[in-house]
């Protein structure tokens, strides 16, 4: 069944779109993730235009953590605190992403941006969790792990503006959070992701805070500031497609349900592999188009009229 | 049907008309919708030849049939390779090129229409875009313009069909052109062309709308009318759906 969609203006067949949706909610629900890492190259990979692929991204991002943070929210695993700073950062963050979007596009850049962040950080993230999980699998069949310190004192303990984060029990600069959530909110208005697998990095090696909370809290920050940068797109660039985020949402949520019971069964470090795996494919699929010599050289877009 | 019409018109033609050839047309439908499930449409072209005397002898009767969409400026980009990876480069921005363009014929263009004719009424597609100074921008800014046509082409958005014009006994004609699901709303402007001898003899417009119906006009106007609304409106339907199908699922589960 083709389904023709107003704002991307193409007509996409609904089964592909669905079980497109379908199996990154799988992969989501089995990983824990956001997956708007997943959906947004994938929609590139189908035809939509960018903008809307990354706009209707930060869309879907909103429909996947609402159920998430309703859950942690009952876990009382979210540092309000902690949440609000990164929120503060994360806006900043999207609307610089928002503004850069908007001049790139107009250069006939964005495509080349948009990949290229694409290859940046799923190449660094899948890497560096690809040798995390190698490591503590090995660790884990041979020698006594190495003592890790709780609570250690870096450069990041000696910045100013300090305050309580009584959730976390933290005692430190809001510097580094404000920095982490506007990266995290840039990233959302440029690529269509939520963030996580950036921020929950940081939060506990960066800012040291207990693993309980992470979750919860970058949760609470990805559905804020992906809820903020879905409207700023609609209102600056007019490229969120609800038909399409509907259609994306439906398989997604079907999917995350089916993934998260088949991922209760899987030990977390082979889980920890194949997502890394899954990452670096991605980022490898969306390199080789910026390297292999294209088979068109030119490229087509409409303007307006004056 | 079509005949019978044509018939009608042929003997019910006041006397008075001019003693040349002239067109009598109709389209299958004035308006094609896009609605959720648009996949394209065929519209169907067809007519008569009116004649007061008895048709010239000489050069055949031949017939052109146009159908083009909106013109809009259309920025064509070429990538180059920097720092080993492929961007765009260079850029060429013609000024107005139909958005479709698709040019239906009893024959080969180039043996039924002068060069003079096609300038006149810009027939042939390369006549259709309107590049005016495109020199200054790029080096080989003809290049630029054979992409755009290359692109759209491929994309189904341009078409040649020569012999796609049925034509019988001189007299009745019809085409069938095909609409792609690519289209953009607008006004189509559908032309039809007698030639003799490369000559234009006789020349009649029609207007296709094309606008979006139902569910794609609701969301297309709102997005581009109240963007704010649109925005939380999407925000609504991603809480409603995230957090409904979350909650059905559980109902479901024992």
């Amino acid at each position: 069944m083709q389904l023709f969609l107003p704002i991307a203006e193409v007509s996409v067949n609904a089964f592909l779109l669905l079980g497109m949706g379908g199996v990154v909610g799988f992969l989501s629900g089995m990983f824990g993730v956001g997956g708007g890492f997943l959906i947004t190259p994938l929609l590139f990979f189908i035809g939509i235009p960018p903008a809307v692929a990354v706009a209707t991204g930060a869309n879907q991002v909103v429909a996947s953590s609402v159920s998430g943070v309703l859950a942690q929210l009952k876990r009382k695993a979210v540092d309000f605190r902690m949440g609000f700073v990164l929120l503060a950062g994360g806006m900043a963050g999207s609307v610089a992403g928002i503004w850069v979007f908007a001049r790139l596009s107009a250069a006939g850049h964005i495509d080349v941006f948009v990949q290229l962040s694409y290859v940046l950080f799923l190449g660094l993230v899948g890497a560096l969790m690809l040798h995390e999980s190698l490591r503590s699998l090995l660790r884990a069949r041979g020698s006594a792990a190495p003592v890790r310190r709780a609570h250690t004192h870096t450069w990041v303990h000696r910045l100013p503006l300090k305050i309580k984060f009584r959730a976390s029990g933290l005692y430190v600069s809001v510097l580094p959070p404000l920095l982490v959530g506007a990266l995290v909110g840039f990233l959302a208005a440029i690529m269509g992701v939520g963030g996580g697998f950036i921020m929950v990095p940081a939060m506990i090696y960066l800012l040291g805070m207990p693993t309980r909370v992470v979750i919860g809290t970058s949760m609470f920050q990805i559905m804020f500031v992906t809820a903020f940068t879905t409207v700023a797109h609609a209102v600056t660039n007019q490229t969120v497609d609800i038909l399409l985020a509907l259609v994306l949402i439906m398989g997604g949520v079907i999917g995350a349900q089916l993934g998260a019971r088949v991922g209760v069964r899987l030990r977390a470090e082979q889980l920890r592999i194949l997502l890394a795996l899954l990452v670096l494919v991605v980022c490898v699929k969306v390199a080789l188009d910026l390297l292999l010599t294209p088979s068109e050289f030119y490229s087509v877009t409409a303007g307006r009229l004056p | 049907m079509i005949r019978l019409v044509a018939l009608w018109l042929l003997l019910a033609a006041p006397a008075a008309a001019s003693d040349g050839e002239q067109i009598v047309a109709g389209l299958s439908q004035n308006a094609v919708s896009i609605t959720a499930s648009f996949v394209g449409s065929e519209i169907l072209i067809y007519g008569a030849v009116r004649r007061e005397s008895p048709a010239p002898t000489g050069a055949p009767l031949e017939v052109i049939i146009t159908v083009e969409g909106p013109a809009l400026p259309q920025i064509v980009r070429r990538k180059d390779r920097r720092f080993g990876i492929w961007i765009n480069r260079a850029e060429v921005t013609i000024d107005r090129a139909p958005s479709f363009y698709a040019v239906a014929s009893t024959g080969p263009l180039e043996l039924i229409l002068s060069n003079t004719e096609d300038l006149r009424h810009k027939i042939t597609i390369p006549r259709a875009i309107r590049a005016v100074g495109i020199a200054a921008e790029a080096e080989d800014a003809p290049t630029f313009v054979d992409a755009l046509l290359r692109i759209q082409t491929d994309a189904g958005l341009y078409s040649r069909a020569e012999g796609a014009v049925a034509l019988t006994e001189d007299t009745l004609f019809r085409a069938d052109v095909a609409l792609p699901a690519n289209l953009i709303e607008g006004d189509y402007r559908v032309r039809i062309f007698l030639t003799r001898g490369g000559v234009v003899v006789d020349a009649l417009e029609r207007r296709i709308g094309v606008r979006k119906e139902g569910l794609e006009r609701f969301f297309t106007r709102m997005a581009f009318e109240q963007p704010l609304a649109y925005g939380l409106l999407a925000l609504v339907v991603a809480v409603v759906a995230g957090w409904g199908a979350a909650a059905a699922f559980r109902l479901l589960r024992p």
